[in-house]
């Protein structure tokens, strides 16, 4: 290739590397997490369900270090055990109501409503399924419910697939976040389109969150390389073996993987590239 | 008269208000985590000593679970 495309190659290039995400300042000078006008100290959003008690429930959500922590709404039952609400109130943590079972914008958007009566917080984790197998998102009702909710004043954090298209419709719509999903929710299957998710990083002007179907410590690890601004898990912890020690890691990888993304990594080749020089090599044949 | 409440049909005095029916499902004094519907439609907790009421409305007692 000639000069001049090189040079502009190598511009692109280096555009590319200086675009790494710059930590934003948070309390006491540590990096923090801009999210929804607030700064957060963790990256890490856990959800509550799916443990085996209070107590396992407890011990995980202080090992994983997370802020935030989502929570449903369902019906009162007079028989039903102790409160979820006291433990995270108990325990400093900021409740994300979640439209969780929602399958439709009007139902999404009148259970936002109730949750912003039972929390006294305009902020909502979005969900609106259109399928009870995969629990994909329905997107038509996703940004219909986004759009109202923001109009409400709603803080809206969708959950949504891995289509760059509805995620910049869902930023358009004002929503505070884009969270798209790595695999269905439960599914463990990590990251399905990491291209996709990457994409979806590059256009956001708002925080993506990887949200549904981490697995392990490295999906959760990768998400952050790939460029999210944080991840939002739940069964991968809840339903480990041992959820107290899968919280420490997630808190771990959502960490590690952040700092190798600031850390800006080398780019893959096919071929090798020696670590030694080989100017001074003996010779001894 | 008969109220559904979440879900069920209820035995509720007339002129019974919407915090009648909170109590009618167990919770009693504490309101945090606690939201309430009548047919769809929010009623904040301050109003649920005066709101009344009538036959046939659907209420929907709702707190915050583990989940999401």
């Amino acid at each position: 290739m000639d000069s001049g495309h090189a040079a502009r190659s190598r511009e692109r290039a280096e555009d590319v590397r200086l675009a790494a995400p710059k930590p934003a300042t948070g309390p006491g000078g540590a990096e923090g997490f801009e999210l929804g006008g607030r700064v957060w100290g963790s990256r890490l959003i856990v959800g509550t369900g799916g443990f085996h008690s209070l107590d396992a429930m407890e011990r995980a959500l202080i090992a994983s270090g997370a802020e935030i922590v989502t929570v449903a709404l369902r019906r009162v039952d007079p028989g039903g055990k102790g409160s979820a609400l006291d433990v995270i109130d108990r325990l400093g943590k900021f409740a994300l109501p979640n439209t969780a079972g929602c399958y439709t914008a009007r139902d999404a958007v009148r259970t936002a409503r109730l949750a912003r009566e039972a929390f006294e917080t305009d902020w909502v984790k979005l969900e609106v399924i259109g399928d009870d197998r995969t629990l994909f998102p329905d997107a038509v009702e996703l940004v219909d419910a986004s759009e109202t909710l923001v109009d409400e004043g709603f803080v809206v954090l969708p959950y949504t697939n891995d289509d760059p298209i509805l995620a910049r419709r869902l930023e358009d719509a004002g929503c505070a976040a884009v969270m798209p999903l790595g695999s269905p929710i439960g599914s463990g299957m990590g990251i399905a389109n990491p291209y996709n998710i990457q994409i979806i990083v590059e256009r956001a002007t708002v925080p993506v969150i990887l949200d549904a179907g981490i697995g392990t410590a490295s999906d959760a690890a990768l998400a952050m390389e790939l460029g999210c601004g944080g991840v939002l898990l739940s069964s991968s912890i809840a339903r480990a073996k041992d959820p107290e020690t899968m919280a420490t890691a997630m808190q771990q990888a959502v960490e590690a993987g952040y700092a190798a993304r600031r850390a800006g990594r080398i780019p893959r080749k096919l071929h090798a590239q020696a670590s030694t020089r080989d100017e001074g090599t003996p010779e001894l044949d | 008269m008969i109220v559904r409440v979440n879900g069920r049909p209820a035995e509720l005095p007339e002129g019974a208000t919407v915090a009648d029916a909170v109590k009618a499902v167990g919770i009693d004094g504490e309101n945090r985590g606690i939201a309430v519907a009548v047919d769809g439609e929010v009623v904040r907790g301050t109003d649920w000593e005066r709101t009344r009421l009538l036959e046939r409305q659907a209420v929907e007692v709702v707190r915050a679970v583990q989940g999401g």
